[in-house]
């Protein structure tokens, strides 16, 4: 049974243009060779600092931008490289929820037009009756009150327009819904809610998430497996448990420490990073972490490590035998 | 140790409550309007008065703008010249009052047409990238002739006529309006909200119809405001040069031409068309800033 969504060492290189007649003089290497695969109903996420690319990939699967290399492929079919007017169809499965809950919604269209459209754009009801039966469904599936059909988004605080963004996303009847940094934007309360109503919905409608954020709190209450990003390509990719108890790549082990405790009297070890991001647009040659890695040998700054498989389920682009020795869990003291 | 209690005494001497809060007076539509956006308001209404001035003309000027009187020439405002008579007998009353109409004409007629045509150039150069190449580079070119001079050399190009002036003022305008629309569509195309419409299978036309060109709207009608202002302006400036409507028609910018000559000696004549001209600038202005304000759906909740 072929994967709901396959990406296999998906591409996207921005052309910097310089000068009069727009040259290119250099690429920013934004996502530079991501393969992952997910499955039907599963929720997949993929963590990294900003700056890595994790947004582009959501784009680039959404054909939002096109991307430079590289196979995507929806239920077996191949959709990276399908003319637009062919695309359109296969829209219906994957759907987007976006990050900011103010600029995601158009401020001049009411919320029920909003959720009707994309069950207008592919013909999904007979008439203005069903339709209006489907979008009143909808609002009950994500609990926005009824009487929002007929309001603006501005009279909506930022969690219910987010409420507003997955009704849209359920609208088509999607099979996977891309969360593009989907609560980062919300207090931690509404975050709560939402991030619980997702999985409810996954629960309830067999959906796929593939969930894009830089918050590994949130990850690890939603996700089945995570793939860690660093500059452009996945450095680690395995399943919630062992990311959190037994991650491999020293990126990974960094991340995590630095996910904050609340308890002051937590004793942890935090790995402190030097040094910045290096620029996507001149990475490092070898291992991209190598400028910043506290396990660096010579190997590493001369070969690029590739993904392999470390356990089951459990691949990481490390050169490093074992995990490195450190506990970076915090412990209750 | 004992509580004490009040008496009823107490209660009765302490003191009322000051009114901290002063009733709300109750404000119908129209004072509740007033109050939101004074400056529509008073834009509005004083437009509202030209309008009507444009319109009734015939029936408020007490003389016929034409009619020559040589006898009775540049006399200074009195009972039966309210704005004196120009240096051939001509009320400046009625032809101040017959001048609104050109004015209005022009201003509006500019403003419409240079909204329509720009917006279409705008949308579609924003959307297709090899029109806006070659298109903004020509409203590039048109740009960088002032509009003024622009306006002078295509008039020069027919004869008076203030249907010409509103066609020379208007090439002069629409690349003003297609910037303005090609740079909103640019930033609307960028919006999540106009990408999750592409994800969710909307094709063009109605993502231009349904996303873009109500975010584009409100923008263009403030810009329209202050086109139709400058355009009036620019038709008061190409009269009194003599190259807009013709004398024997009467504008503000033929009025203000004629009685320039004599403006040291007899400035009235001069002084009712500037006026008139001044005060529907500012009244078209004052709309549009009222309106740039209003037309913010985030802002107009507010009270």
């Amino acid at each position: 049974m072929p994967k709901l969504l396959e990406v296999n060492a998906l591409k996207k290189h921005f052309p910097l243009k310089a000068g009069l007649f727009g040259g290119t003089t250099g690429y920013v290497y934004a996502v530079d060779g991501v393969t992952f695969s997910v499955d039907c109903g599963e929720t997949l996420s993929i963590v990294g600092e900003s700056g890595c690319g994790k947004s582009t990939v959501g784009k680039a699967i959404l054909r939002l931008i096109e991307p430079t290399d590289g196979e995507v492929f929806l239920d077996g079919v191949r959709i990276d490289n399908l003319p637009l007017s062919k695309l359109r169809p296969l829209r219906r499965r994957v759907q987007v929820v976006f990050q900011d809950p103010f600029s995601s919604l158009n401020p001049r269209q009411r919320v029920g037009d909003c959720i009707a459209e994309p069950i207008v754009n592919f013909g999904l009801a007979k008439n203005a009756g069903e339709l209006q039966d489907r979008v009143i469904a909808l609002m009950d599936k994500v609990r926005l009150p009824r009487d929002a059909i007929r309001r603006f988004p501005h009279e909506f605080s930022g969690g219910q327009r987010q409420r507003i963004g997955i009704a849209r996303a359920l609208a088509p009847g999607s099979d996977l819904i891309i969360c593009d940094e989907a609560v980062s934007a919300l207090d931690v309360s509404v975050k709560a809610q939402i991030v619980n109503l997702l999985s409810d919905l996954q629960d309830e409608l067999g959906l796929a998430l593939l969930f894009i954020s830089h918050d590994l709190a949130i990850v690890e209450h939603l996700t089945h497996r995570v793939a860690v990003m660093y500059l452009g390509k996945i450095v680690e990719i395995t399943d919630r448990r062992t990311l959190f108890a037994g991650s491999h790549h020293p990126y990974t082990r960094a991340l995590l420490s630095a996910v904050p405790v609340p308890d002051p009297t937590a004793i942890r070890q935090r790995i402190i990073l030097r040094g910045d991001v290096p620029s996507p647009i001149n990475p490092p040659n070898g291992c991209r972490f190598h400028t910043r890695c506290p396990y660096v040998f010579d190997r590493c700054r001369v070969e690029e490590p590739l993904l392999r498989s470390v356990g089951s389920g459990h691949q990481s682009a490390c050169h490093l035998e074992h995990a490195p020795d450190v506990d970076v869990i915090p412990k209750a003291a | 140790m004992s509580t004490t209690l009040l008496s009823p005494v107490d209660v009765a001497v302490a003191p009322a409550l000051p009114d901290v809060l002063p009733p709300r007076r109750a404000r119908g539509r129209v004072g509740m309007f007033i109050h939101r956006h004074p400056t529509i308001f008073a834009g509005g209404l004083m437009l509202a008065v030209f309008l009507f001035i444009a319109v009734f003309a015939p029936y408020l000027g007490t003389a016929d703008p034409t009619a020559i009187a040589p006898a009775r020439r540049t006399r200074p405002p009195s009972e039966l010249f309210w704005f004196g008579s120009d240096m051939l007998g001509r009320d400046v009353y009625s032809r101040v009052l017959y001048g609104t109409r050109i004015s209005l004409a022009v201003g509006f007629s500019v403003a419409i047409l240079s909204s329509i045509i720009g917006l279409f150039i705008g949308l579609v150069s924003g959307f297709t990238r090899w029109v806006d190449a070659i298109v903004m580079r020509i409203m590039d070119g048109l740009m960088s002739i002032p509009s003024i001079l622009l306006a002078i050399a295509l008039m020069a190009l027919t004869r008076g006529d203030w249907k010409n002036v509103v066609v020379a003022i208007t090439v002069a305008e629409v690349p003003r309006v297609a910037r303005l629309v090609r740079g909103v569509v640019l930033t609307l195309r960028e919006q999540p909200y106009v990408e999750a419409a592409v994800a969710s299978g909307t094709r063009v036309p109605k993502i231009i119809w349904k996303h873009i060109l109500p975010n584009t709207l409100a923008p263009i009608i403030v810009q329209a405001t202050f086109i139709c202002a400058s355009a009036m302006i620019t038709e008061a400036i190409l009269s009194f040069i003599g190259a807009g409507t013709p004398p024997t028609i009467p504008s503000w910018g033929n009025i203000m031409a004629e009685g320039r000559a004599l403006w040291q000696v007899k400035p009235h004549i001069v002084f009712f068309p500037a006026l008139f001209l001044s005060l529907t600038v500012f009244a078209v202005n004052l709309l549009g800033d009222g309106l740039r304000d209003a037309l913010d759906p985030r802002l107009a909740k507010r009270i």
